[in-house]
């Protein structure tokens, strides 16, 4: 545990030297303020209208997925470019301790910014009466949480296999897209045949947050889901990573 | 300290290294000489753990290189030929954040410790990125030593520094071999003359040559070759020099420098000496010309080529010239 608290406090105290964490929270609470704001306007208009957490927590999912690959690109291919890994490779650290401290480095950081967001619900909870829906709300963060640790696992296993950092970019993003946009239509086509439905609905990422826990229905195996995914990445992350030991 | 044996490593169809064998003892310093391509950086990252060998077996301080390989790694400082850094952190940063990972008990004494010794106090706030070339190094040989390793691999530790700094960093590997054992690769044959007490020669990934750089000259010239040049006027002095006991024949011949070689166990310049001067001539020089280490490395290197692999061949091979 010591090692993956050395490396995962690094990796976190390190990414405030950069602009990226300040360029992440910004375009982070940009767009969720601006649908923050056109829903308090609608709900202006239209008596009745009573917003709830989903104005922000659907907005706040897609921004992590396009956001996420920014936070874990650099993770281990950058330490590949600069020949670092030879370092970490060769201190008394045990390879999956080195991923999960990278893991837990790049998911410090996205509960650090989603902690920022929890201003919205703050705000909303003030203007609204009576205040806002306490289940949506935990499951829904819940939720963000899970998705936010499944991601960057499987950024970071994307970027166990790359020393080029845009070429690490450019596949987390295209993987991201695949299973949280692409998975969908396929879902409902196949749905609609029989088939595997089952199956691909059960992989579908996004199906998971939005089916369940982002209305406030807290169901184990969503939780169970997500855990798996980071799990398992990080497993195949650390293979990766023990395979360029034998290369 | 440190025992090879029959380390073999393949890189896909390429042999990298073949069944080296050798070892290394407590507070030595060994040299790994070979050409760019021989197996150095291969053999030291198999050592310090970062890629398990194909063939063979090595332990350090006892620990096998593999099945106990964090043992191995607690124990070892390694510094790549690259010398990896992190531009962005500070050179106290880094230094702490690299004994941190090795597990050292009170980091920051350590790292005040390695910047002392590395007269690097000055610069513990600068961040890497604003080091020069060779304080660089300095950082990265600081890094290798944070843990207080009972073992160094450094991995061309000289390669790119100024003359000055060359000095500087093999003074310093000088100092630190006599409480550690060293094992250092390099190209530069004068360097290993210098700095280690043994040296190994590989090439292609096999062994050629293990010995101290002295025994090494030696054992390939067997018989020695002396020097000798004479000032002014030089006439009779072929027939003068052949008759004193000890010398075998002479060499050479050429505007009163003269080269000739000894009879094996016979020193003869006490009696060179003597003679040239009770016989009136001006004596300039009277040397020993050992084969450097370059002319040692190039013949073994290029009987390796042509097949011929032992030492022993070399040897007559070189007595015949």
């Amino acid at each position: 545990m010591r090692n993956i608290w050395i490396i995962a406090s690094r990796e976190y105290k390190r990414y405030f030297a950069d602009w990226i964490p300040y360029m992440i929270a910004f375009v982070l609470l940009a767009v969720l303020g601006i649908f923050f704001y056109l829903n308090l306007q609608i709900a202006v208009i239209q008596p009745g209208y009573s917003p709830g957490v989903e104005i922000f927590l659907a907005p706040l999912a897609t921004m992590l997925v396009l956001l996420i690959p920014a936070i874990t690109t650099r993770l281990l291919a950058e330490e590949q470019r600069l020949g670092t890994i030879e370092l970490l490779l060769t201190s008394p650290v045990k390879d999956w301790e080195l991923v999960a401290g990278k893991w837990l480095g790049g998911f410090l950081l996205i509960l650090s910014i989603v902690g920022v967001t929890l201003i919205y619900p703050l705000i909303l909870n003030q203007m609204t009466e009576p205040g806002i829906d306490q289940g949506p709300f935990i499951s829904g963060y819940l939720g963000i949480v899970l998705l936010g640790a499944a991601l960057i696992a499987v950024g970071v296993a994307v970027s166990s296999f790359f020393s080029n950092q845009i070429a690490a970019f450019v596949t987390t993003l295209g993987v991201f897209i695949v299973i949280w946009w692409i998975l969908d239509p396929v879902t409902r086509i196949t749905g609609a045949g029989g088939g595997n439905f089952e199956l691909i609905k059960y992989l579908n990422f996004s199906d998971h947050f939005f089916s369940n826990l982002f209305i406030g229905i807290l169901d184990i195996r969503d939780v169970v889901y997500y855990m798996s995914v980071t799990a398992f990445s990080l497993m195949v992350a650390s293979i990766s990573v023990e395979m360029r030991r034998w290369r | 300290m440190i025992k090879v044996e029959g380390l073999t490593k393949d890189y896909g169809p390429n042999r990298a290294i073949d069944s080296l064998s050798f070892h290394v003892g407590e507070n030595e310093i060994l040299g790994f000489l070979g050409p760019n391509g021989a197996g150095k950086t291969t053999t030291m990252r198999i050592l310090c753990g970062y890629m398990p060998p194909t063939l063979g077996k090595a332990t350090i301080s006892g620990y096998d290189i593999v099945d106990q390989s964090l043992e191995v790694r607690r124990r070892v400082g390694y510094m790549p030929e690259s010398v990896p850094l992190y531009p962005d952190m500070t050179v106290f940063d880094y230094l702490k954040y690299m004994a941190d990972l090795r597990g050292t008990e009170d980091s920051d004494e350590n790292v005040n410790k390695v910047i002392g010794i590395m007269n690097l106090e000055e610069r513990s706030n600068s961040y890497i990125s604003n080091l020069s070339k060779g304080l660089k190094q300095r950082v990265g040989l600081a890094q290798a030593l944070v843990h207080d390793p009972e073992v160094l691999i450094l991995d061309e530790p000289t390669i790119g520094l100024d003359p000055a700094q060359i000095i500087e960093v093999r003074n310093l590997i000088q100092d630190l071999g006599k409480t550690r054992t060293i094992l250092l690769s390099t190209h530069i044959l004068s360097e290993a003359q210098q700095v280690c007490d043994r040296v190994l020669i590989i090439n292609e990934g096999k062994l050629l040559a293990e010995d101290s750089p002295e025994n090494l000259q030696s054992r390939l010239t067997g018989a020695q070759h002396i020097l000798l040049e004479i000032g002014g006027d030089y006439e009779g002095i072929e027939s003068l020099i052949g008759e004193i006991r000890g010398v075998n024949r002479i060499i050479s011949s050429q505007n009163g420098k003269l080269e000739f070689e000894t009879i094996p166990g016979i020193d003869p310049r006490p009696d060179v000496a003597k003679a040239v001067i009770t016989a009136g001539y001006d004596l300039m020089e009277l040397r020993k010309a050992g084969l450097s280490l370059e002319e040692i490395f190039l013949k073994l290197t290029r009987e390796e080529k042509e097949g011929l692999h032992s030492v022993e061949n070399l040897q007559a091979e070189i007595e015949e010239e």
